[in-house]
């Protein structure tokens, strides 16, 4: 083999390649690792159907954490999918260009605050708000799904935003020429065309909803039970491996990997779809 | 694509080139101090009283729970676990203990209730989920917002310990540290959770006589106060080195003082 | 009864703009509350000293120092990783079945919660390999959580590069390398810093995976075994524990201008190098 510089690069790139790839498979390989064999120990129906979480005592069910964490993201959902894509659509059709020069910078800036900061003020103003006002211990299900919310408004204003405004504008001038009025224009024709790209922005969000931790621990309660209204006190799995993962050994820490499996599925799930909702966009187009 | 044997040779070296570095250039006089995050404030500022003195030592101090002081001890991840525990656990039996320092429990509520005494039995079956409401106990008719530590917490295991024949009702609300429960405490009228003595602030919350005994350090002092546990210091053999300077330190006069001024009890 | 296009655009528009302006509104009031009481506490002194009393007093230099260095060792591992790997994956192999799941496989680790590589990076950089808290554990930890990031966002900013550039290139003598260096890396800049960004705020304003991997230690790091604790750890701690609100509030000001800081950057950058080569 002739060793010149260009087979010197491209050795170097295989071996950094090789590298990256592999430690990535690295994480993968241990969570499952820790984790499947202990699903397939204790069964998957004890472990994610069953509401008795007490490690202490050898029981690992998982339930309430699920069913939290979904109500969560559901509930972020609900708040911050609306609202951003709301956001997205007067950001990018009726303000203009001049004013986005200082208002998208300034989302950027929001997206990039810590997540504890959100969670603090959720249990500085929030929380006390919603027990004054709605009743119950104001650690709960309802202030954890609102601060989630808020805090995936950048992400889904931003994504929803590239999807807009990568509609052509000729959609846009046709749709104008022919009569409509703006907001026509916008909800027949561009919205219509820029639908996968939004609906991909929420699933994402919706993914990073799932994943997160501070916030969470900080106002949701982490109650390990099967919330019966919004007002109650909820742990999500990610919550729940964050409080124990310290000094977790032995079968309780695999459960904890296996907790991992659990959420890498969710996530696994919600990229496919929002793959699937943009490759059918391509297809159409 | 991957077919090179050189490349994946090389790939492999590295790799393990790396994993066997692991450990070694660890500057070994690092005191790593890990747990229970009751003694954690204590134990950065015994620290950097320590280091003052002696600039040369480094001392590390994280959190993280006693049981985590206790796993990372036995691991070796810390040179010196922290567990604030009232009996040491079966897998702690083979570290070595010192006492550094002793630690009320105090049962807080929210200023504004009325309830000024529990006796041991309410407060069992207030954690267990059998009493639920304030007016069961002559105080106000609402929801008893029950708040507890996480499992790996030292001042849980004790508290549970000491009042005995607690499981944990599933309603109870979880906080990850002392700080946390007061400033919950401090925020819901209806709340009654547990907290180191020492970090009780009469401004904000209200710590609750136990059997008609006040928590107060006379009375824990007096072993009449029941909701009381020792802190140790755990290291795998008899500590050595800048270990054992530093457990000597806390152990000394002035370290004792410290303890004392920032609101626990000496190991006496 | 039909209401006129023109009325249903302005409902339209009052509806749209109300949501606009309420989510403007909450997530200014979020950054103006923590301003508002956290830059009374930032004077010289906190920003130039040594934490004191637990956090009560003094300052927050060597916070300051490890929020710096820890995403700075995390960008320094995964970059070259990344962007190697990503000039790899598009420039020197074929569009296969392999590639097609190595790109699936990024996405999804890029899904990952940031706990779940706290956890990894906890048990096998802390524990197993013994590397204890340190500036090492937690770098390793954030340099594999940012990595499928860089990976991805450089992989697309080189897919956006023409091809008639690179064929321009090829037609002049260049080698392949010689084409990536200078002609297709140029011109994916502007994605990869975005990139690179985007990895940079995820790790400042990262909590739970730093705790357990870099620890939370107070003093100045003076090597990459020491642990280190980050502006986001210290806002936490110090909030949580309710032993100084002011200080924690001063520490979340000075982390908020940080992420201004960097976002500023990122623009300054973007702007000199798109207007170098448009």
């Amino acid at each position: 083999m002739k060793w010149n510089s260009e087979t010197i690069v491209r050795q170097v790139l295989t071996v950094i390649a090789f590298s990256s790839i592999a430690g990535l498979l690295l994480i993968a390989l241990f969570i499952l690792k820790e984790g499947l064999p202990f699903i397939l120990h204790v069964g998957p129906r004890a472990f994610l159907l069953s509401s008795n979480w007490d490690p202490a005592n050898g029981h690992y069910g998982i339930y309430p954490m699920i069913v939290a964490s979904i109500w969560i993201t559901l509930g972020a959902m609900l708040v911050g999918a609306p609202l951003g894509v709301a956001g997205a659509i007067f950001l990018n059709e009726f303000v203009p260009k001049p004013a986005m020069r200082l208002i998208k910078p300034t989302l950027e800036l929001l997206a990039g605050i810590p997540s504890v900061v959100f969670g603090f003020i959720g249990v500085m103003v929030l929380a006390p708000f919603i027990r004054a006002h709605l009743g119950g211990p104001g650690l709960s299900l309802l202030a954890g799904a609102l601060i989630l919310g808020i805090m995936i408004l950048p992400t889904v204003i931003s994504i929803s935003t590239d999807a807009i405004a990568a509609v052509p504008s000729t959609f846009r001038e046709g749709a104008l020429a022919l009569g409509a009025t703006r907001w026509q224009a916008v909800h027949m024709v561009i919205l219509k065309a820029a639908r996968s790209g939004i609906l991909a922005s929420i699933i994402l969000a919706m993914g990073r909803a799932v994943g997160e931790t501070m916030a969470v621990i900080m106002v949701a309660g982490n109650a390990v039970k099967i919330p019966h209204g919004p007002l109650d006190s909820v742990r999500t799995l990610t919550a729940n491996i964050a409080l124990e993962m310290g000094y977790a050994t032995g079968l309780h820490r695999q459960a904890l990997f296996a907790t991992g499996v659990v959420l890498f599925i969710f996530i696994m799930i919600l990229n496919s779809l929002a793959g699937l909702v943009l490759r059918k966009k391509v297809r159409r187009s | 694509m991957f077919n090179n044997r050189a490349t994946v040779l090389l790939s492999g070296l590295l790799a393990l080139v790396f994993v066997g570095t692991g450990g070694c250039g660890r500057n070994s006089a690092t005191v790593t101090v890990a747990g229970s995050t009751a003694f954690q404030p204590f134990a950065e500022k015994l620290a950097e009283q320590y280091v003052a003195n002696h600039p040369e030592a480094v001392i590390s101090v994280q959190g993280g729970g006693s049981a985590l002081g206790i796993q990372s001890t036995l691991a070796g991840t810390a040179s010196i676990g922290m567990a604030d525990l009232v009996k040491l656990p079966p897998e702690a039996q083979s570290l070595h203990p010192t006492v550094v320092a002793q630690d009320g429990i105090a049962l807080v509520v929210h200023p504004k209730n009325p309830i000024t005494s529990l006796t041991l039995d309410q407060i069992r079956d207030i954690f267990n989920g059998k009493i639920v409401d304030w007016s069961e106990l002559g105080g106000a008719a609402h929801a008893i917002t029950v708040v507890s530590r996480e499992a790996g917490s030292g001042t849980r295991s004790s508290f549970e310990q000491i009042v005995n024949g607690i499981q944990l009702t599933a309603n109870a609300i979880i906080q990850d540290s002392n700080g946390t429960i007061r400033e919950t405490v401090a925020n819901d009228p209806y709340a009654l959770g547990y907290l180191s003595h020492g970090l009780v602030d009469p401004t904000k919350i209200k710590a609750l006589q136990v059997d008609k005994v006040e928590c107060t350090r006379e009375e824990i002092k007096a072993k009449r106060y029941p909701l009381v546990r020792p802190i140790y210091l755990l290291t795998r053999e008899e500590p050595q080195g800048v270990a054992r300077a530093f457990i000597d330190y806390i152990l000394s006069a002035e370290g004792q003082a410290m303890i004392l001024k920032d609101g626990l009890l000496p190991a006496r | 009864m039909r209401i006129a296009p023109k009325y249903t655009q302005r409902l339209a528009v009052a509806l749209l703009g109300g949501a606009t302006l309420l989510t403007l509104l909450v997530l200014l009031f979020i950054i103006l509350f923590v301003l508002q009481k956290g830059l009374p506490a930032v004077t010289w002194q906190f920003l130039s000293q040594a934490p004191r009393d637990m956090g009560r007093s003094g300052g927050i230099l060597p916070v300051i120092v490890g929020t710096f260095l820890l995403p700075l060792l995390a960008i320094a591992i995964a970059l070259p990783l990344g962007v190697g790997t990503a000039v790899y994956l598009t420039e020197y192999t074929r569009e296969t079945r392999l590639t097609r799941v190595i790109r699936f496989g990024t996405d999804c680790l890029a899904g990952i919660p940031s706990i779940i590589f706290g956890l990894f990076g906890f048990i096998f950089f802390v524990v197993i390999l013994g590397f204890g808290w340190s500036l090492l554990s937690g770098g390793l930890t954030l340099a594999l959580m940012i990595l499928p990031t860089i990976i991805r966002t450089t992989e697309e900013a080189i897919r956006a590069v023409p091809n008639t550039f690179r064929e321009v290139s090829f037609s002049l003598g260049a080698t392949r390398w010689e084409t990536v260096l200078h002609v297709v890396l140029p011109n994916a800049l502007p994605g990869i810093v975005t990139g690179i960004m985007l990895s940079l705020g995820r790790s400042i304003g990262e909590t739970a995976a730093v705790i357990f991997t870099a620890g939370s230690a107070l003093r100045m790091p003076t090597s990459v075994y020491d642990s280190v604790r980050t502006m986001a750890v210290h806002f936490y701690l110090l909030a949580r524990e309710g032993l100084s609100n002011e200080n924690a509030y001063g520490t979340a000001a000075v982390l908020i201008l940080a992420v201004l800081g960097v976002n500023l950057t990122a623009y300054w950058i973007m702007n000199r190098f798109v207007g170098r080569h448009t």
